[in-house]
Order: C-alpha cells, then structure tokens, then sequence
C-alpha cells in the first residue's frame, strides 16, 4: 500500500475528479464537492479496499488526502 | 451468544402489500441536481411507494395478510398466533395486532401482540413465531411485518427524506414436523440507540410545545423533534463493524458456507452500505437481490418485500437455501439461515388511495 495507489483509488471512485489533478496535500473539502455522501464514499472505499474503518472523527480532523492516508496506514 | 436453530417450523407463503402513491426521488427538490444526482446514485433509491394520509402499517399488512390467505386456502378460523412488527402503529395504544385479529376476522382463540422493532423485525419476529410454534404446535400463523416511515421523515431532511419507502408485508408459518431447521443469530447493542431516533412523543420525553419546532440540524437538514434523525455515518460504521462477523459467525457455527446458499437477502438499507457488505462478503451479485431502487429502504418489510418483488418465481417453483441479515435501528441486527420448499407467494399487491402529491407538508 502506497499513496500513490490511494489517490488512483479515489480518483476512480469519485467522477467528479479529474486523473492526475489530486496530490497528497490537497485539501480534499477543496477538491470535491464534500457532503455526508462523499464521506460515506469515502469510509465504504477504504473498508472494501484497506480493511480498515475511517470513522466521522477521522475524517473531521483530516484535511489533506495525506492526513486520511496516514490515518488509514495507523489503522492498517 | 444468541445462537440458536428450531426444527419443525416452515414457511408457506410471503405476501406483500404498497401503497399506489409513488415518489421518485428524482422530483426531489429540496436539493440540487448535482447532490441529488449523486444521493440516488449513492443510496440506490430511485422512486418511493408513500401511503396516504390515513393510510396505516396495519392496512398494509390487512391486505397482504388477506390476499396470502385466500391463496393458501387457508381459513381465518384456524389462524392460532398472530404477530405485527412495526414501529409505525395505529395508536399510541391499544396494541395493533389485536385490532387486525379482529378485522381479518380471526377468532378470538387466537394469540396476538406486537414486537417494536425496525430493520431487524422480520428477522426477530421469525425468531419468537417460530420457537412459539415449535413449543405449542400451532399449525397456522400469520407474521405482520410493515413500517410507514415517511409520516415521520422531514422533507427538508436531505439524510432520511429520499431514503424510506412504506410497505406491509405478511408470511405464513405452519408446525411441520420434519421440516428442516431454521437457524438463527441475533444480537443488540443499545448504546447506539440514537443512532436512529424519533426523540419526543415516548415516556422519556413527553411531548411538548418544543417537540413542534423546526430546527436546523446541518446543510439541508431541518427537523422536528417528532420526526425521525439519522446518523448516516454512525449508521454505515456500525453495519460494516457488525453485520459480516455475525454472518461468518453464523455460518461457523452451523457449519455452513456461503456457497450453499441460493441468495443472500440483505435487508435494504441503502444501495452504498449493501454494496459495501457483498464485496465485504466477496458474493456474486447475482446472488443479493434489491428491492431499494424502486421501493427505497421499506424498514422491517425489506427482506419479504424483496423476496416477493425479486424472487416470486424462484420461491413458488424450486426449493431455496436463503440468508437473511438484517442490521440497524434499536442498534439490532442479526442472520437468518432457512430453506423453502415452493412456497405461495402472490403478485405484490397495491393499496389504493389519494395518489395527490403533498410533498410540501
């Protein structure tokens, strides 16, 4: 598991992003349109994917797609 | 561990009943076309069946109840137990399962309450008719199982509004000696019981004039204290927590796997979190069948609505080997393992009323 492989894995779950654009320090309530739905998005890919639970603290002392890789890698 | 298996209690007939007014989500407008675009997407939910004002759980269940039993030529005189599972009743009190003994004209010989329980109920409810069954003999009872949730959903409530479709459902369940176990694993955990929450209008808080008010709970989230409040997050992590562990465990004990079984009926949350339990489960989707995408998440008659709206022919024409898991409030949830052998199971059936929209109420 690299980050690398975890920003390829939100770009092909999330349309609205275009490949290349996301870098680990992007801010990512920046780059998506950020609601509960993505969140929930979010903590769905990562379980199916990494076999670890985000929970909603997680994902609010996040900022950066780093912060959640971090997070993930802690968890994992 | 609440692991347990009772022999000798079959499944006749799955019948099940919706309202004939339908809203697509589609026509939601309380947010915008990109959000709701990708909330329909997301949840899996494309249009509604929504009762009418007046219309109750308990006529659901009525005319479910009545059609199942003209089709397995089944006298209401013989009826013995009846069970309603529900958390929409027809009165704060009496009960509503001995209002519908009398209206299906069931004697008064008859046993009848109800269970309080919402996602789980049908699950929970085989559980109690069947090990109720197993004990007295009883040779014909009815399981009602419906929620009305939209009478209690806030329009301008983004998390729950577009989610919840009404329905009533009835099964029929027979002592049958020699028929093969059903097998269960039930569980509860109510430290997360406001996870999904009605907060006013029980004991714990009476309701009052501040009951009425609507507030603002979040971005395109208003609500009284009388309608329901969902915690998506909460909700989505404790079903990826619980539900897959309670299957192996389930499967573990009873020496099954999961190859065995002809469909695995989730109960229909929403399309995100069963998608998330199927791959979680690595199962064919072939083998998970939905109901969300045209009746939404139907509480406690998701598996029996699913299972007559998807598998009529497969139910009425061969013998099954299902798995029923079902998750959510109380938190509640548990796995149901069971097998049929071609049961009745009539055409879904619509309640007819006033199909006027009032999506402003």
């Amino acid at each position: 598991m690299n980050i690398e492989d975890f920003i390829t894995r939100i770009e092909e779950e999330f349309d609205d992003i275009q490949p290349g654009t996301l870098k680990p320090a992007s801010v990512f309530r920046e780059v998506f349109e950020w609601n509960s739905i993505n969140a929930l998005i979010l903590i769905a890919m990562v379980k199916t994917e990494y076999d670890v639970v985000i929970n909603a603290e997680d994902i609010a002392n996040s900022k950066t797609i780093e912060d959640i890789y971090k997070i993930i890698e802690s968890k994992s | 561990m609440a692991l347990f298996e009772i022999a000798d209690v079959q499944i006749s007939g799955i019948a099940a009943c919706v309202p004939e007014k339908v809203l697509s989500n589609h026509d939601y407008k309380w947010i915008k076309g990109s959000e709701r675009d990708l909330l329909i997407k997301t949840i899996g939910v494309e249009q509604r069946h929504i009762a009418a004002v007046g219309q109750t759980t308990s006529d659901l269940c009525f005319q479910a109840a009545t059609q199942l039993m003209e089709q397995l030529k089944w006298n209401p005189e013989d009826i013995k137990l009846l069970i309603f599972v529900s958390q929409s009743r027809d009165y704060i009190i009496p009960s509503t399962s001995t209002i519908l003994q009398d209206r299906l004209k069931l004697p008064k010989t008859c046993m009848a309450f109800d269970i309080n329980l919402g996602c789980s109920g049908y699950i929970y409810g085989l559980s109690v008719m069947s090990s109720l069954i197993k004990s007295t003999g009883f040779e014909k009872c009815l399981l009602l199982v419906g929620d009305l949730s939209n009478v209690t959903s806030s329009y301008r409530d983004k998390s729950t509004y577009p989610l919840f479709g009404d329905a009533g459902t009835a099964t029929a369940l027979e002592y049958k000696p020699g028929a093969p176990p059903i097998q269960f694993n039930l569980q509860s955990d109510g430290s997360g019981h406001e996870a999904i929450i009605i907060r006013d209008g029980g004991v714990r808080n009476l309701i009052n004039k501040q009951s009425f008010a609507v507030k603002k709970y979040g971005d395109g989230i208003y609500r009284n204290r009388l309608q329901i409040e969902l915690n998506g997050i909460e909700v989505f992590n404790f079903s990826l927590r619980e539900v897959v562990p309670n299957i192996k465990t389930t499967l573990r004990h009873f020496n099954h796997t999961l190859d065995e079984f002809d469909y695995l009926l989730f109960h229909q949350a929403n399309r995100l979190i069963n998608e998330t339990l199927r791959k979680m489960l690595k199962v064919d989707p072939a083998k998970v069948p939905y109901s969300l995408k045209e009746y939404g998440n139907t509480s406690c008659a998701s598996i029996p609505l699913t299972m007559v709206t998807q598998l009529r022919a497969e139910l009425a024409n061969k013998p099954q080997k299902l798995l029923l898991t079902a998750f959510g409030i109380g938190l509640s949830w548990g796995t149901v393992m069971l097998e049929t052998n071609k049961i009745v199971v009539p055409e879904i059936t619509i309640l007819k009323g006033n199909t006027e929209i009032e999506e402003n109420a």
